[in-house]
């Protein structure tokens, strides 16, 4: 069963109940690790040392975090900045994350629809998540397109809890290892075949 | 023409306070004010003090006792030892290079070989007591120049003592002590007492036994004894034990025939690592001052004019001459070193006058009758003379080649000074201070720490912390430790008035410096922001906000918002504060003010709490920016 590392970034965790019910749903899951990155920090003074040993410790990376921006909370952008260090995560001598799995866990405000070339935001969400998509590879790790909660301000009690189940059952297909060949065909994660079966029940 | 002790002292401090200022007026050092006016008042100007400027110039030695006590205290082993290299190179090189010039030129002048030997070891010694005080009063210690100066200083200082040990092998076969009649004669008959009819061995193993001795009674007599006269609280204890400590030195050196200063020195080495270091120092600093000031006048006065009108080829070709080979020989030496023109310049100049050990060295020669009363006489006028002419030469070298030569702006501003640590005075190590103290030493910086509680200084000590003793509400005590140069003064005392008093009297003599203040209250805060101080710093804020926000995050809120909201709130509560304070507190519209501020609190805290407890991000809800953009 590989190991998960959910590396939570919310400054306004307090407010928002989308990602309250979706954290709800994993977060003491067994094989899961849920690391609240703004509780951990809330003065920004990463420790380097036991986030790289988390790291070593899991298979599968999951950067949770809202879309601020058309990007992540600064909390997460500089544990980027600080965490994957040269010769450790990438550069000649940098393969502690070779072979694990990375990929985003977003809620944004804005609808798929919104982003797209046609929409509002002129590009698609995963145009916008490139950066994170290089930073994995530059670390080796298979990139994953996004599991995404959009619409997230209006988003129906009932769709919530659909996400939230979806999530849920995302991490146990994870668990099992899930192909990079299957999960590069959508655009978003929720639309991979294994998750359309998971109702609202 | 004399007339008791009182018309004495008033001499000579009339024309202290007359010629120093004036000689400050002029940009001179206070050396040339104090020398000048013991040649006015001498015998042969205004005839004030006669032949008992001799006698004053034995007393006032003592000066240069406690001068080399105080740079002992400066020196503690480990700079010592980091100085190794300049100090035996300069000083080796100086002194190998100025003793040959001068024996050749003695030879040539037709002395016998010891005489030139004693004569040259004299000429070789610069004045300890010049330099430095020049140094200091021109704040050149931190340049090379200072540094190179200080090296040189130092190895002469040490060199003293084999020289001592030297000139009786000069003597040809039993030392015949003639008892000369001049007033200091039999005293020096005193001084080799113990030694004198013992064989040149056995006097040599007394002389290191007798700096053994020096070592083992700092390390386990006086810092013993300074432990239990601290006990006390007494200030004047502390000044008596500081003298009597320089004191005993002297008189147990004189006792087997060394140099008192040399003693002195060695004692202070002994005791700079000891945390009654900076006590000392300012209690013997007045003591310093008063008795160098006293020696250089009477060294003015006891320039013999007679034997210049006598001798005037010899004499001023023998005081340029010597200046001159003085000169050349610093001049190569800073060549060696790799010193740039005018920081060698300078050092030639400053350092090329013949020392007040010159008088001991060579009264300790005729006394072993190696040199004949007449070529004593003459080198003592000599070595006055340089005396008086070094700091002469010194400002015509600053003002008219100097400025030719071009560099010193640049030269004084290398890296070396930059890189220099900027220095840290911290008052208080109790609880509030020792913490700073701590944290400052992670980053690997030392403050100069002072505290009144001599048992805390000595546990602390123990921990390897740099503690010292010392009331901090005396200013001689702040200046000893360097408050002069300091950067940032922290002063981090418990008890209000005391700070109060100490924080007004640096702000009205210091005011340039960094003041970071600890206040036990709001109120404290007041006076101090109303003094001027910029930085204070409740101690009562920061923690009880700590407490509250430990509180919050065990009632299950989360730590950023909290974290954020703790800033916001010290940052509302110090602007408050700065406001309240401009107001001042003595009127009866304060407590009108403090409802107001509070008032004002309440609305900004709560405008921040509402800003921040808007449930959804209504702005990035997809239907209002595609309904923005459409219009």
């Amino acid at each position: 069963m590989k190991k998960i590392l959910v590396l939570f970034a919310h400054p306004k965790f307090e407010r928002s109940k989308v990602n309250k019910a979706l954290v709800e749903k994993i977060w003491k899951k067994e094989g899961v690790t849920f690391h609240d990155l703004y509780e951990r920090y809330p003065d920004f003074n990463i420790d380097v040392f036991i986030e790289k040993k988390l790291l070593s410790e899991h298979d599968v990376i999951i950067w949770h975090h809202p879309l601020y921006w058309y990007s992540c909370p600064p909390l997460l952008k500089h544990w980027i900045d600080l965490v994957l260090e040269f010769n450790w995560a990438y550069g000649p001598q940098g393969n502690a994350l070779q072979g694990k799995q990375a990929f985003n866990v977003i809620t944004a405000g804005g609808t798929r629809e919104v982003y797209c070339s046609q929409g509002n935001n002129n590009y698609s969400i995963n145009e916008f998540l490139r950066p994170f998509e290089q930073t994995a590879r530059l670390c080796q790790m298979d990139y994953f397109p996004p599991f995404g909660i959009m619409g997230a301000n209006g988003i129906s009690n009932d769709g919530l809890i659909a996400a939230a189940n979806q999530y849920d059952q995302l991490i146990s297909i994870l668990q099992e290892g899930l192909v990079p060949s299957v999960a590069g065909r959508c655009d978003y994660l929720n639309d991979i075949p294994q998750l359309q079966t998971v109702h609202s029940a | 023409m004399s007339g008791g002790i009182l018309f004495e002292a008033i001499v000579f401090l009339v024309s202290a306070i007359l010629f120093v200022p004036l000689a400050k007026r002029f940009g001179l050092s206070s050396v040339l004010g104090y020398l000048i006016a013991g040649i006015c008042i001498g015998p042969y100007v205004l005839n004030f003090v006669g032949s008992e400027g001799e006698d004053i110039m034995h007393f006032a030695e003592f000066g240069v006792v406690i001068m080399l006590f105080l740079i002992g205290l400066e020196i503690d082993a480990r700079s010592f030892w980091k100085m190794r290299k300049t100090i035996l190179g300069m000083g080796g090189g100086q002194l190998a290079i100025t003793f040959i010039l001068s024996y050749g030129l003695f030879l040539f002048l037709d002395f016998t070989w010891q005489v030139s030997v004693v004569i040259s070891m004299a000429v070789v010694l610069s004045s300890t007591a010049i330099v430095l005080q020049s140094l200091k009063e021109k704040g050149l210690f931190d340049t090379a120049f200072g540094n190179s100066s200080f090296s040189i200083l130092l190895f002469q200082d040490i060199i003293v003592i084999p020289m001592l040990a030297i000139i009786p092998l000069l003597s040809s076969g039993e030392p015949v002590v003639e008892i000369s009649h001049d007033a200091h004669g039999a005293h020096e008959e005193m001084q080799t007492y113990l030694l004198e009819n013992l064989p040149l061995g056995v006097q040599t193993i007394a002389v290191i036994l007798s700096v053994v001795l020096v070592v083992l009674a700092g390390r386990y007599l006086f810092v013993p004894m300074l432990r239990l006269v601290a006990v006390t609280r007494l200030r004047e204890l502390l000044t008596a034990s500081a003298l009597l400590i320089v004191l005993a030195l002297a008189f147990s050196m004189e006792l087997v025939g060394l140099s008192p200063a040399l003693g002195a020195f060695l004692g202070g080495v002994v005791l700079a690592t000891s945390e009654y270091k900076h006590e000392l120092e300012s209690n013997l600093e007045p003591f310093k001052g008063m008795l160098l000031g006293l020696f250089f006048m009477a060294v003015g006065a006891s320039i013999n004019f007679m034997m210049i009108k006598e001798n005037p080829l010899l004499v001023s070709g023998l005081v340029f001459g010597i200046i001159a080979l003085k000169a050349v020989g610093l001049f190569l030496v800073g060549t060696i070193f790799k010193m740039k023109m005018d920081q060698k310049l300078l050092l030639a100049v400053a350092l090329a006058q013949i020392g007040e050990f010159a008088f001991v060295l060579l009264s300790f020669a005729s006394q072993l009758n190696i040199i004949g009363q007449e070529a004593l006489d003459l080198m003592l006028v000599v070595t006055a003379l340089t005396m008086t002419l070094a700091p002469i030469l010194g400002v015509l070298n600053e003002r008219l080649v100097l400025p030719r030569v071009g560099t010193k702006q640049s030269a004084r501003r290398t890296m070396d000074h930059i890189a220099k640590q900027q220095k840290v005075i911290l008052l208080g190590f109790g609880h509030f201070g020792s913490t700073i103290g701590r944290f400052l030493r992670s980053y690997g910086i030392e403050a100069t720490i002072l505290d009144h509680d001599s048992n805390r200084v000595d546990l602390l000590r123990k921990m390897g912390f740099e503690v010292y003793y010392g009331d901090a509400t005396r200013m001689d005590l702040l200046e000893s430790a360097g408050i002069d140069e300091a950067e940032i003064l922290i002063c981090a005392l418990d008890n209000p008035d005391t700070t109060m008093e100490i924080i007004s009297e640096i702000k009205e003599q210091y005011p340039d410096l960094k003041l970071m203040v600890r206040a036990k209250s709001r109120f404290d805060a007041y006076d101090l922001l109303n003094l001027g101080v910029q930085n204070v710093y409740r101690e009562s804020l920061e923690t009880s906000i700590k407490v509250a926000s430990d509180v919050l995050y065990h009632m299950g809120f989360r730590k950023y918002t909290i974290h954020q909201q703790a800033q916001n709130f010290i940052k509302y509560d110090e602007d408050s504060l700065k406001r309240l304070a401009e107001k001042g507190t003595a009127d009866d519209q304060y407590v009108f003010r403090v409802k107001e501020e509070i008032a004002q609190q309440e609305k900004l805290l709560e405008q921040d709490l509402r800003r921040g407890l808007v449930d959804v991000d209504h702005p990035w809800d997809s239907q209002s920016v595609l309904k923005d953009s459409s219009e």
